[in-house]
């Protein structure tokens, strides 16, 4: 049988979606003899495959670069799944929203750098004015709110997903989680 | 009551037969009788506002939504409290209250205590299809025990009734309208200057999220005791009879 293919994706996020995910434990030996991870933070592969099955999106939308690749993604994946709050609500990340960009770099590499002060003008993708959630860009099929989301909850939403059904993580967790 | 003849009605709820005084509510005969309709701005022992809309219900016969908490009981209703069109409703409601506020679950020291939260979860609501307003809020913490966070207020008046109706202080009230409605103590002076404020701490427990906090709690800390509240009622009640 063919493998299904899936892709994990960080945005702006802190990469503790992706931990919880590897929290799934020895069950991910189960979840590999059907799933194939053919792109993510966790494997080598440097460009987004012309097909996947699935993609799990972990972190809110920032920069244009998170926009561009979004767009990239949503055209070559199947189904979406945005993971935690920062893919679903903005969460952590959307706390900038109350400030100015400008006054917000000037905090993080002016006002707190204690070697070269001075804002980055190359090499880096820029900022959004907002932060916001992953489906104010693209169709987001499946939500799994949590900061992370329980293991237990990754693993039933992948297995729901290899057994074709449509996942309902809902009482499993939860905001803020 | 000075009626000393009790008049009774009776009705369905969900297509049960139910029994009620005529002055009771469709939410009060409901929890009776074990039917769970949702709630936001009510809590038992403060005056229903109805202000929140998430205990609506349908009734046969009328083609608006009732707000449960506000509406009293009549011969022969057939009341309606779960529907794909209430439960539409009620999503839409809840994901409106998370999108004008910042409410970031993850750092907010209510977390896990929340009846927000709660309510996400029970009605099933795992994202916000509105976009999120990011009001720039105030957070006032001039009062030495407590904390004012207006990224979490829900405006569900509950602080507003209880120190009006039971503390009988009326710090609290509402300043402005609609969307630019904010919670004030006093006439909008900072908490830590009322002079109307008794320190008593009862808006802090009333409070379903964590707008309104005791000072030096840390995130998922503040749980909200609300024993009190049933005990002071009944204390009044005893007292006026």
């Amino acid at each position: 049988m063919k493998k299904t293919t899936m892709a994990t994706i960080w945005l702006d996020g802190c990469s503790g979606c992706h931990m919880s995910f590897l929290d799934i434990d020895e069950r991910i030996l189960e979840l590999a003899q059907r799933l194939e991870i053919t792109y993510s933070p966790l494997v080598d592969t440097k460009s987004y495959p012309d097909h996947v099955d699935v993609a799990v999106i972990e972190g809110a939308v920032s920069t244009d670069e998170d926009i561009i690749k979004l767009k990239k993604i949503r055209s070559k994946t199947g189904l979406i799944v945005a993971l935690g709050d920062c893919a679903v609500t903005g969460n952590v990340p959307s706390m900038r929203n109350n400030f100015q960009v400008g006054d917000v770099l000037d905090r993080a590499y002016v006002e707190n750098a204690a070697r070269q002060p001075g804002r980055p003008h190359e090499m880096l993708p820029s900022l959004l004015e907002k932060v916001k959630p992953v489906h104010d860009y693209v169709k987001v099929d499946v939500h799994v709110p949590g900061c992370p989301p329980p293991a237990d909850a990754i693993y039933y939403v992948l297995s729901e997903i290899l057994e074709g059904r449509n996942p309902d993580p809902i009482q499993m967790t939860r905001f803020g989680r | 009551m000075s009626d000393q003849t009790v008049s009774i009605k009776t009705l369905k709820i969900d297509g049960r037969d139910v029994s009620a005084r005529a002055d009771e509510t469709i939410l009060a005969v409901a929890q009776q009788n074990g039917i769970d309709i949702p709630t936001l701005c009510h809590l038992d022992g403060l005056t229903p506002v109805g202000a929140c809309r998430l205990c609506l219900v349908e009734i046969a016969g009328s083609n608006k939504l009732l707000p449960a908490c506000v509406t009293t009981v009549r011969e022969g209703m057939e009341v309606f409290t779960e529907s794909e069109k209430l439960n539409r409703y009620r999503k839409m409601i809840l994901e409106l209250l998370f999108s004008e506020r910042n409410h970031i679950c993850a750092v907010c020291v209510s977390n896990g205590h929340c009846d927000l939260q709660d309510l996400a979860v029970r009605l099933g609501v795992d994202f916000i299809r509105y976009p999120y307003l990011h009001p720039v809020e105030k957070v006032d913490a001039s009062h030495d025990r407590f904390v004012q966070d207006d990224n979490r207020c829900v405006l569900c008046g509950r602080c507003v009734r209880v120190c009006g109706e039971l503390e009988g202080a009326h710090t609290w009230d509402f300043m402005g309208r609609g969307v630019q409605t904010r919670v004030i103590t006093d006439l909008d002076t900072p908490w830590g200057e009322s002079d109307s404020c008794t320190r008593c701490g009862k808006c802090v427990h009333v409070c379903p999220t964590g707008a309104l906090i005791e000072k030096g709690r840390s995130v998922a800390e503040m749980a909200k005791r609300r024993q009190f509240l049933p005990y002071l009622t009944l204390m009044r009640q005893e007292d006026q009879q």
